[in-house]
Parts: structure tokens; C-alpha cells; sequence
């Protein structure tokens, strides 16, 4: 397999990754749009919003204030957005078109078709309330490509460096999302407690689809400690910082097992995988979580890196 | 409706033609709503499979379906037959040529072409002299484009012997008709052309280079997703089941050409190059650029990979050239072309420019090196201020184009907004000449949609139909 090739697969995965969570972390920022103000009001949270997208700084060289109706622009069609949806799903398309002959017929189409439809939808078609069917529907797009590559493609390299896109991806994601808020979590603020905090706790879990899930795993009301435990540590939870470890190191063993490369991304993605393994959310609050998730952001962008040097992506 | 061309379906009494009978049939029994959901069906299959055609120029639009007509282009046994000798005569004398014009030149020593014709031609490639590739084989991959006047009229327009491209659509195209009507094949022995790949790749391992030992590996070197032809890179490689490269992709290294793999290197012996020559080897020829492979031509001298099709094989599709095609298949064969050349003026030679500048409306200008339907005056089908701003373009640079008479191009029925009506086509048969010559059944048909147009380039609205040899 040419480095390119896997370098293709490895972010056409990623980019459609980004665009669901992109997608999903809008809808969020929509939903506070519409419930009633408490305290810090609305455009606090779009700005969050934007930071969790990791897309604030372009937004403000481009525009003067946040509101919400340019927040929407930017995270979903902005061509100058590198991480707007429409640029995410055009990435992975042109990603999938150079290694067109590495990918099944049905991932083609759902890249092709998902491209194809996406383009006729026109940023006013959104207004009037169809902004959720259509953030819904780049979650079914997503899932679509996913479940034809899960279905249809052989578990050869390129499936490992798919799914090794798909999970750093994921877990840089869920890392971003919490360190946006990670102070409404600290134990400290359980105590303070009222509506406001509740309501944000809410929303960190809506940002990765956990909100029900949550409530099956603890049984119990939101609580801070409890919502950083799943996100972090939760082995079950599929969007957790562990479950995307797990996902990432069978992505790099099932690489050095095909090509007895990969000697420094297996180090990293395991060393990675260790420290979540052996930690706890006590040592975790005590040490800081905020230095706790900027380290874990720059250690999986480092697994991210070996990935590419090991295997030659250009 | 009596044709006022030649109709490849309909005879002068408007009945059809033998080899049309059946399709004439089945279009009468058609019902139109049936057609139309055809079309449908048809855009929805090519569409979701990307077959898609960048046009140049048009951002917006930078990616579009080439229209397909559901009509099929028939074309008989006997007719087959007789293309398929005139195609192979063609092609082999143009290798002979190549060989020998970077060689000893007998053809411009035998006062048959002028020598300035060849050496002072940009297309000619002074790097190539003196060098054998192997089977001195120039042009292994051609698209010969051919037009039909009459009966027995069939003229060569052009010869396309650097990487002619379209083979995809063939293929594709014959996969969705055969899906569309399947009843239709079952009363017809239309004769197959899903080997080309398999054929290619034979094509390709006969002309390995002298240092390769064993398997040769073969490589499509594309320019990129952006070219106007990656979809038939992609699908090119896909179906021989080789490695579809970019120039980043590849270096040179202790005499051998090599591919950067996940694991390191892989060797490669032959290029299928879909890059022009300027831009295989910054080293050897444009410096600037991105697409080819440092040293890349060194080592195809030396023998250590095949480029395919040869550099400087362009010097035999010239425009300039073309017009002595008949005296050269004369020359290496000892025979009479079977395919006739359409009659050509070169504006270069003071007379025939003034010929030309005096019949302006009546013929179609083209220039020497284009391509594509591109920088071209149809004189019958232009304006009076057209045909004045091309006659300046024309004097300011006359050796720059050539002249031919505007061809009745002959037509076939096609699927239109308005029911079924006659459209010109043209043919473009793919060859292949390695060890032996290969040219698959049928071909090409490229179909101008627009009524009374006879621009068939998909670059200028032109569609494409399936293309049918049958059986005897």
C-alpha cells in the first residue's frame, strides 16, 4: 500500500468523524439558543460552541461579534472554516476519490452520494426550523459511511488506518469538548450546584450523544464528577478518551501485525492507552483536569504524528 | 424524414439499415415514459459511481456528468472488419515512423517530409534520439478518432497517440446498458469489450524494460484528482489491479523506479503515464514541475522502467504531421492506406493560408498543437464576427493551425427533449500495440447533442453512446 493511500484513508475517516461531531456540537449550541437565558446568556455559548469546534480564532479574523445565525454559517458551510461541515465532507470525499481503488463500492457511494447531497442544500433552506433534520441528517451520513466501511471492507491495513482516523479524531473531540467546561466540573462546583450548572452539565453530554446513556451507567442525577468519570474513564461509553484508546491501539497492533512497521505509534497509542487504564478521577481533579486534557490532546495529536511518520505518509 | 446526412440507422427509403433492425424495433415498441425513466435511472448509476468529467474553465461546475445516450451505435461485422485492418495498418506504420524519426530519419532523407517538419517541431523530442524503447514500441495506448461520410467514407481525423482517454467511458458505458436492457443483448451478439483492462495489462508486461527480471510491476501515474480524466485513472488501476500513483509518490534510486509504501519501497518496471511529457521529469524537462519524478527519464535510457506511452510521441499526432500520414504508412508498409486522411491545408504555407482565409466559412480550423475541441473555428456553424476574430488570430500566427473541410459527419438517432432525432457521431476506437496489436471491438461513440452541431468533445456539450460490433 502506498504512504498516500494510507495517509488518504486515514483522513478521509477523520474528516468524517469531525463533520458529526461538528454537526453534533451545533446542535447543541442551537438547543441552548432556545432555552430560556440563564446568567451568562447566548452568545457565551455559541462562543463555546465555536472553542469546542476548535474554530473560534478563524470565526473572529472573519467576523466582528458571535451571533448565533453567523455561528451556524461558519460551523456548517463557511468555505474559509477548515472544519465547517461542507469542508469536512468535501476532505473525506477528495480523500476517498485519491484512493478510490482502495475503498469498497458502497463507502464510495456514501462518500459520493453524501458530497453529491450535501451541495444542493442551500444555507437558506435552513431557516424555519429544518436546521435539526439537516444536522440530523449529516449524523445519518456519517453513520452510513460508517457502516459500510464496517460492513463491506476487508480487515487489511486500510481498515486500520480508517479506524485509527476515525478514534483520534474522536477522542481529540470529546478532550476539547470537555476542557471547554471542564471548571463546571470540578467537585468544587458540585456543591454550588443550582439549575445553571445542571443545564451545563447537560450539555456536555448531549456534545457526545451520552446524555440517556448517562443515566443507565449511574443511575443518578447529573453530577460533575460522575459526567468527566464516563467521558474520561468509561471503557463501555463509545465516545470516551478510553474507548477511542482501545480503538486506536487495535488499529496500530493490527498495523504492525500486517506489516511489522509501527514500532512508534504502537509506543505511543499504548503508552496513551496506559495512563487512562491506570488512572482515577481523584489523581485526575487533584492534578488539574484542565492540564489533565491539554496533555491528552497533545499526546493523541503525538500518536496522530507517529502514525504518519511510521507508515510514510507523505 | 429523409436524412440529409449519411444515417448510420436509417437508409434513403427510411427504412433501417440490417445491423440497426432490431434496435429500430425495440425503439419503436418503446414507450416514451419508458425512455425517459431509462434516463433517469442511467444519471443515477453514473452519478453515484463518480463518473464524472472535470470541464476546464467552469469552477462551478467542475465536476459534471458526461451525458450518455441510450441509443446504441451499431456497426456491423463487415465494417468492423475493415476499420480494424485500416486501424492496425495506421498504428504500425506511426510506430515505424516514431522509430525512425529518432533514428536515422530515412523518411526525411527520402525527400518525403521536409525536415524541418520534424526537427523544428515542438512536439519533437530531442532527448529521444537514438534510444530503442523496448519493442521499439513508441505508442502503445491509442484513440484513433474516425468519422463516417457515406457508406464506405470513413476518414481518420485524428490519430491521438499520446494518452488518449475515454476507454473508461467505453467500458462503463457497456456495464450500464447492459443493465439497463438486458432484452435488447439478448437478440443481438454484440461482441464484448470488458477485456481491455485484462488486455492493457498484457499490453504493458510485453514492453517491460531490459532490467527487469520476472513480474514486471506496473504503475498509473496521474496527474491528481483534479485532472479531467482521474476518474479513468482510478478506474483504469482499479480494474488491472495496480498501484494509481502520483509523481510524490514515486523516486529514482540506485537505477530503479520506486513507490513509497507503507512498509518502504516498491520497485516499478512499467508507467502507464497520464502526465504530458514536459512534466514526467523536472529534471530532464519542465523544472517547475510538481507531477513527475526527478531522474524519472534517465533511467527510462537506461532501462531500468518503461514509460508508456514513449515521450515525444506527439510528434506523430501533430496536426502539421497528420497531413503526411498517408505518405508515411506508404513509406514503412509498401502499401495504400485502407483509411482515408481528411484532406488538410496548413496555414503555415502562404498559398493554403490564403486558400484558407478565402473559404473561412466552409471549413473547420484547428490549431496544430490543441486538443480537446479547444481554440477551434467551425466555419458553417460560426458568426460572421467569429470568423473575423479568428481570421486575425489565424494571420498573426498561420503556422500555428491547419485547415479541413467541414465533414458530413454521419448521424445516429439519439434521445432528445423532443423524441428520438438524428445527432452527429464520430468513433474513437481504442488500440493497443505491444508484443502484437489488440483493438477491442466497437469503441467510443462521442455524439454532438446539440441539433445541427458537429463538436463531439464532452469539453463542448457532446455526449457519449455505447458502441456495438456485432457478430456475423
Amino acid at each position: 500500500m502506498l504512504g498516500r493511500t494510507a495517509a488518504s484513508l486515514f483522513w478521509m475517516s477523520r474528516y468524517i468523524e469531525r463533520a458529526e461531531n461538528i454537526a453534533r456540537l451545533t446542535e447543541v449550541g442551537y438547543r441552548i439558543s432556545l432555552t430560556p437565558d440563564v446568567g451568562s446568556g447566548h452568545r457565551e455559548d455559541w462562543k463555546s460552541t465555536l472553542i469546542a469546534a476548535g474554530c473560534l480564532d478563524g470565526f473572529l479574523a472573519k467576523y466582528a461579534a458571535i451571533d448565533g445565525e453567523k455561528a451556524q454559517y461558519w460551523l456548517l458551510f463557511d468555505r474559509d472554516n477548515p472544519s465547517s461541515v461542507r469542508n469536512c465532507l468535501e476532505t473525506a470525499r477528495n480523500n476517498g476519490r485519491a484512493v478510490r481503488t482502495a475503498l469498497t463500492r458502497e463507502m464510495w457511494e456514501a462518500l459520493n452520494s453524501t458530497w453529491i447531497e450535501f451541495a444542493a442544500i442551500r444555507p437558506a433552506d435552513l431557516a424555519s426550523g429544518r436546521l435539526p433534520e439537516f444536522l440530523d441528517w449529516v449524523r445519518m451520513r456519517s453513520n452510513l459511511f460508517r457502516g459500510s466501511l464496517l460492513g463491506t471492507l476487508l480487515r487489511d491495513e486500510g481498515y486500520h488506518f480508517s479506524q485509527a482516523g476515525a478514534f483520534i479524531e474522536r477522542a481529540d473531540n470529546t478532550a476539547r469538548i470537555l476542557d471547554v467546561k471542564y471548571y463546571v466540573l470540578l467537585p468544587s462546583n458540585e456543591t454550588v450546584g443550582g439549575d445553571l450548572d445542571a443545564s451545563q452539565w447537560e450539555t456536555i453530554l448531549r456534545s457526545v450523544s451520552a446524555h440517556r446513556s448517562y443515566r443507565h451507567v449511574y443511575k443518578d442525577r447529573y453530577r460533575p464528577w460522575n459526567v468527566a468519570d464516563f467521558l474520561i474513564l468509561s471503557p463501555e461509553m463509545p465516545r470516551s478518551l478510553r474507548f477511542s484508546c482501545e480503538w486506536v491501539n487495535r488499529a496500530t497492533a493490527g498495523l504492525s501485525a500486517a506489516t511489522g512497521a509501527g514500532a512508534s505509534a504502537g509506543a505511543h497509542a499504548g503508552a496513551l492507552l496506559d495512563t487512562l487504564k491506570t488512572a482515577n478521577m481523584d489523581a485526575i481533579f487533584r492534578d488539574g483536569l484542565h492540564e489533565f486534557l491539554t496533555e491528552f490532546l497533545t499526546r493523541n495529536n503525538a500518536v496522530s504524528s507517529a502514525i504518519a511518520a511510521d507508515y510514510n505518509f507523505i | 424524414m429523409k436524412p440529409t446526412f449519411f444515417d448510420e440507422m436509417l437508409l434513403a427509403d427510411g427504412t433501417s439499415r440490417p445491423a440497426y433492425r432490431e434496435v429500430a424495433r425495440w425503439l419503436e415498441e418503446r414507450p416514451r415514459g419508458m425512455i425517459r425513466k431509462k434516463r433517469e435511472e442511467a444519471d443515477t448509476i453514473f452519478r453515484r459511481l463518480g463518473i464524472t468529467f472535470a470541464v476546464y474553465g467552469k469552477e462551478e461546475a467542475n465536476e459534471r456528468l458526461i451525458p450518455f445516450d441510450l441509443i446504441p451505435r451499431v456497426i456491423s461485422a463487415g465494417e468492423w472488419r475493415f476499420l480494424e485492418r485500416g486501424i492496425e495498418q495506421r498504428v504500425r506504420a506511426l510506430n515505424a515512423f516514431l522509430y525512425d524519426i529518432y533514428h536515422r530519419q530515412e523518411i526525411v532523407r527520402a525527400g518525403r517530409i521536409p525536415a524541418e517538419m520534424i526537427n523544428r517541431n515542438a512536439a519533437f523530442l530531442p532527448e529521444m534520439i537514438g534510444f530503442d524503447p523496448p519493442r521499439k514500441v513508441y505508442s502503445h495506448i491509442i484513440g484513433t478518432d474516425i468519422v463516417r461520410t457515406g457508406e464506405n467514407g470513413f476518414f481518420v481525423l485524428e490519430d491521438n497517440l499520446r494518452t488518449p482517454s475515454g476507454v473508461s467511458y467505453m467500458l462503463e458505458n457497456r456495464e450500464a446498458m447492459m443493465h439497463l436492457f438486458p432484452d435488447l443483448f439478448a437478440k443481438h451478439r454484440v461482441r464484448p469489450v470488458e477485456r481491455y483492462p485484462e488486455l492493457l495489462r498484457e499490453t504493458l508486461e510485453s514492453v517491460a524494460p531490459p532490467a527487469c527480471k520476472g513480474d514486471p510491476t506496473i504503475a498509473i501515474l496521474t496527474p491528481g484528482i483534479y485532472n479531467s480524466a482521474y476518474f479513468e485513472h482510478a478506474f483504469l488501476a482499479d480494474q488491472m489491479g495496480v498501484e494509481l500513483v502520483q509523481g510524490s509518490d514515486l523516486y529514482v534510486e540506485d537505477a530503479a523506479l520506486w513507490m513509497r509504501t507503507i512498509t518502504g519501497k516498491a520497485q516499478v518496471d512499467v508507467l502507464y503515464r497520464r502526465v504530458d511529457d514536459a512534466y514526467l521529469d523536472p529534471l530532464a524537462f519542465d523544472p517547475t514541475s510538481m507531477l513527475g519524478v526527478p531522474g524519472l527519464f534517465d533511467l527510462y535510457r537506461a532501462g531500468g522502467v518503461t514509460i508508456v506511452n514513449a515521450p515525444g510521441t506527439g510528434i506523430a499526432d501533430d496536426k502539421a504531421i497528420y497531413a503526411y500520414v498517408p505518405e508515411i504508412i506508404e513509406f514503412y508498409t509498401g502499401e495504400k492506406p485502407i483509411l482515408n486522411n481528411v484532406p488538410t491545408w496548413r496555414c503555415g504555407i502562404p498559398d493554403e493560408l490564403a486558400h484558407v482565409l478565402a473559404h473561412l466559412p466552409e471549413l473547420v480550423v484547428k490549431e496544430v498543437h490543441g486538443s480537446g475541441g479547444y481554440g477551434m473555428l467551425v466555419g458553417p456553424a460560426a458568426t460572421k464576427r467569429e470568423i473575423a476574430a479568428f481570421a486575425a488570430r489565424l494571420k498573426a500566427d498561420p503556422a500555428n493551425y491547419i485547415a479541413q473541410p467541414t465533414l458530413a459527419l454521419s448521424t445516429c438517432p439519439a434521445v432528445t427533449d423532443t423524441g428520438f432525432a438524428p445527432r452527429h457521431v464520430d468513433l474513437r476506437p481504442f488500440v493497443l500495440m505491444g508484443d502484437k496489436v489488440r483493438i477491442t471491438p466497437g469503441g467510443l461513440t462521442r455524439v454532438a447533442l446539440k441539433k445541427g452541431s458537429l463538436v463531439v468533445n464532452s469539453s463542448q456539450g457532446g455526449g457519449t453512446k455505447d458502441t456495438w460490433v456485432l457478430e456475423d
